[in-house]
């Protein structure tokens, strides 16, 4: 059994207007494994499964399905449905208003008729067989968020899956709730069920996987058995630098660990999408967040902002407690937050820069009183000159400015309200170089003005150059404070894949 | 490697589903408030009589309460309801009025086929523009009102009442009610000599039982046909529903289909009633139907609802109506501010209950304890 292939994936081209997401990609699953699909955002992970489940057509390549004779034909999720390819996604797609039994038969059974007995009495049978904690008769909404992706699966069972794909299906449960669901992929996998699991948590990765396949920038870099890789070499892979030739960059500027008073401290600080953490940050002292995707650095500085519901935590700014629970208070309290998601939190596409510029002032300052246009022109004039941002006019709509440009301009909107302590979650992402340099630059400039910069990238180098002090996250935890020497790639790596190394 | 097996969950008896929930509160409130009639107001709730006239005068309302609630599961709204009321009875009356077929049995088989046609015409156009070019439910069926009752008008002569007392077909159903035997009041009246007696009958029209009928048989539809869970599955979560394999379209198309046909269904009903079409015919007919949808424990956001419940929201409208109108305070907007303070309340009520089962945030009294059900700690979905 262990060698025998379900699914054999070769050559997979896949091209989106402007990017090749997918390149030359080969995959292989065999029957009852767990095959981890690993690679940072980007990677070309979900474009797999999309081509996989019939979301996106292929453009080139060739997918087999054992049992079937040829190439498999998959043009919808229905398709793949049909051929035994089901997929469990990370946002419940099940209905919330229907009993479990339901939502295990719904769609798929014959006859105009509904059989509840029957659909009692079976979904009872497959919940008990698989030991998933829910009641036939249960309303979903009244399961735990854990129970309700196993109830997903067991439909998927019960279809006669023979690949079972978990796109990131542990990132909103919690560790019981995970070792339940780990439970139930080990069981499946002892059923003969080849398991596709996307997920960007390391440690859940050398749980339960028994193989490895890493993508980078829409590349294969290859396939492993987990237990010959160590997890610094998979975060390696990932990352696309090899151990040997990491040597570190050469310090760009002088770099400022700040002297100071302490800006802003937090002890014990939650959010609804964060753990419990302590931070604090010194005057003119320009840190980062480091982490893979998804270990839980963004949430951190959203909790610090207030952008997602704080549940917890002791805030002092300055020395004061104080109390920040939404955005307008932490901008009270000097604190600016440009946003990691651009088009989504950041800019207002259809404004004008100068409208897009003078917003946070604008919110700091109340709406009742409205500032001259006089003065409006004025900042946006004087900030279009200082970042150099590249527009036709004042008046242009930001939307049709380039990415690079548009993120000058939300640093722009922050800078004018001259915050004490301005957070930048991934400013660089998605424009070009020459601007990268440009901000990094002037993140530096910022700190030797005395204000206190918080930088998260996804480029190490990035980091090592701007940072004096690097927090390292891993599955949602601080696991790791780095100062001086210690700031080398190869040390952040193995901070980061955690463990030995 | 040992797999971990969880204590699989058998046995318990089940917390109230949210539908059952708010259709027992709806009980609940019209039991209370016909209770509270029958002991304060004497005027005619004490005589069992009053529950019939209840019904009989609302049999309509009953009809288009159905086809609001079943839209309204599948996650929309048909506010052309009432005026496709008025159009069906309006067009009805001029058949019954003209018509040259001598047979009462046809011509109540012809003008019923006439009303179910107009029905069938609005919904299924209507189910194609929201469910096919996905157009907002709202705009399409307001188009759709304000279509049906320009019809009416144009129709009508010129804008006058018809009446059909006269007409075969109404004294065939009118004649066809059933009586109910145990409530028949004979007064006796002793006038020089001679004894008269008055015999006020309790009955239950035709047009009652088909609503009662409809009611029964879209209950089971909801319940057990194939077709009425998924119309709940696409008004819990459309997008889910998609991906379990249900034909989202189809579906709500033949919700809105459902809905056009009851409300032709509703006008012929009505007209039997009346017997006389107007003009204005089921005013605000649309928004009392809606009402009652909402009091008896459906929601506007889709998925959750039950016709009973619904029943029992036209019961409730119906009852204060009623309570006011026979009072001194013989005033409609008397009848506005307590019919709509109830919907206020009654919105309340939905979204506390909500809110309480959803997250658990609201501390809650020991006696209300069970509106949240135990077990499993519930954590809304992303």
């Amino acid at each position: 059994m262990p060698n025998e292939t379900v699914l054999t994936m070769r050559g997979i081209c896949k091209q989106f207007p402007g990017t090749k997401a997918l390149d030359n990609v080969d995959f292989t699953l065999r029957k009852g494994e767990i095959h981890a699909l690993m690679g940072e955002n980007g990677a070309g992970k979900s474009t797999l499964i999309k081509v996989l489940t019939g979301v996106y057509e292929k453009d080139a390549g060739s997918i087999q399905v054992d049992g079937l004779p040829g190439e498999a034909r998959i043009h919808s999720p229905q398709d793949a449905q049909n051929i035994g390819i089901s997929t469990v996604y990370q946002e419940i797609t099940l209905c919330p208003n229907l009993t479990v039994a339901e939502n295990m038969f719904i769609g798929r059974t014959s006859g105009q008729i509904v059989h509840w007995k029957d659909y009692n009495r079976r979904a009872t049978e497959i919940l008990n067989s698989l030991g998933i904690p829910a009641r036939a008769k249960q309303e979903l909404s009244h399961c735990s968020l854990a129970v309700q992706q196993m109830v997903a699966i067991a439909r998927a069972v019960d279809m006669k899956c023979k690949v079972l794909i978990l796109d990131e299906p542990t990132s909103s449960l919690d560790e019981k709730e995970v070792e339940m669901l780990f439970g139930l992929m080990r069981d499946l996998k002892s059923r003969g069920v080849g398991i596709i699991f996307v997920t960007h948590f390391l440690e859940q990765v050398y749980e339960v996987s028994d193989r490895i396949t890493v993508l980078r920038n829409g590349e294969l870099v290859g396939e492993y058995l987990t237990a010959e890789l160590p997890q610094v070499e998979l975060v390696a892979k990932m990352m696309g630098k090899d151990l040997n030739d990491m040597v570190d960059l050469e310090k760009v500027g002088v770099k400022n660990a700040g002297g100071g008073e302490t800006v802003y401290e937090a002890k014990g600080l939650s959010s609804a999408e964060s753990r419990p953490f302590d931070f604090h940050i010194r005057r003119g002292e320009v840190n980062g967040f480091t982490g893979l995707l998804g270990s839980g650095r963004s949430e951190s500085v959203r909790a610090i902002f207030g952008a997602d519901r704080v549940t917890g935590g002791e805030v002092k700014v300055k020395g004061k407690a104080v109390r920040i629970s939404n955005p307008k208070q932490a901008m009270k309290n000097g604190i600016g937050y440009l946003p990691e998601d651009r088009k989504r939190d950041g800019i207002i596409a259809d404004l004008s820069v100068r409208d897009n510029i003078i917003l946070a002032l604008q919110v700091m300052k109340g709406f009742f009183k409205p500032m001259s246009k006089q003065e409006m022109k004025q900042f946006a004039d004087e900030y279009i000159k200082a970042l150099q941002i590249k527009t036709a006019s004042q008046d242009t709509p930001i939307k049709s400015l380039s990415g690079g440009n548009q993120q000058k301009v939300i640093l722009a909107r922050w800078l004018l309200t001259h915050p004490d302590y301005l957070i930048l979650d991934e400013p660089t992402r998605g424009i070009d170089v020459g601007t990268k340099l440009e901000i990094q630059k002037l993140v530096l400039k910022l700190a030797e003005e005395n204000m206190s910069v918080t930088f998260i990238s996804s480029e190490i180098e990035e980091m090592l150059r701007t940072c004096s002090r690097l927090i390292v996250m891993r599955d949602r935890k601080i696991v790791g404070e780095l100062t001086g020497d210690e700031l080398t790639q190869n040390h952040v790596m193995k901070t980061i894949a955690g463990g030995e190394a | 490697m040992t797999v971990q097996k969880a204590k699989t969950l058998t046995g318990k008896k089940e917390p109230l589903s949210n539908t059952m929930l708010l259709m027992l509160v709806s009980i609940g409130i019209f039991i209370a408030m016909y209770a509270a009639a029958v002991i304060f107001n004497a005027k005619g709730f004490r005589n069992p009589k009053m529950f019939f006239d209840l019904l009989n005068e609302n049999s309509m309302l009953i009809i288009i309460a159905c086809s609001l609630t079943v839209v309204m599961i599948g996650g929309g709204i048909n506010i052309s309801v009432a005026g496709v009321v008025s159009l069906t009875c309006m067009v009805d009356a001029l058949y019954l009025q003209k018509s040259a077929v001598a047979s009462p049995f046809l011509n109540i088989l012809i003008s019923l086929g006439i009303a179910l046609g107009i029905g069938l015409a609005f919904g299924a156009f209507q189910g194609f523009l929201i469910s096919h070019l996905e157009i907002q439910p709202f705009i399409v069926t307001l188009a759709g009102m304000i279509l049906a009752r320009g019809l009416t008008t144009i129709v009508s002569p010129g804008g006058k009442p018809v009446d059909v007392n006269a007409s075969g077909a109404v004294t065939a159903m009118w004649d066809a009610r059933i009586n109910i035997p145990w409530f028949t009041e004979v007064t006796e009246k002793v006038k020089l000599g001679k004894v008269t007696q008055t015999v006020v009958s309790t009955d239950l029209e035709i047009g009652t039982l088909v609503a009662l009928l409809v009611l029964v048989l879209v209950f089971l539809l909801l319940r057990y046909a194939k077709l009425g869970r998924n119309i709940y599955a696409i008004g819990g979560n459309q997008q889910s529903a998609m991906m379990l394999g249900i034909n989202v379209k189809r579906t709500r198309f033949i919700s809105y289909v459902i809905s056009g046909l009851l409300s032709g269904l509703a006008g012929f009903i009505f007209l039997m009633h009346a017997p006389s079409a107007k003009t204005t015919v089921a005013a605000r007919g649309e928004m009392d139907a809606i009402a009652a949808s909402i009091i008896g424990g459906t929601l506007l956001t889709g998925g959750v609802g039950n016709v009973f419940g619904t029943f029992f929201g036209v019961m409730i409208l119906a009852t204060i109506t009623k309570i006011i109108g026979l009072s001194d305070v013989n005033e409609s907007f008397w009848q506005n501010i307590a019919s709509g303070a109830m919907l206020g309340l009654f919105i309340m009520l939905q979204s506390v209950i909500l809110s309480v089962r959803g997250k658990g945030k609201i501390h809650l009294p020991e006696w209300l304890k069970f509106i949240k059900p135990k077990g499993d700690p519930i954590s809304p979905a992303k």
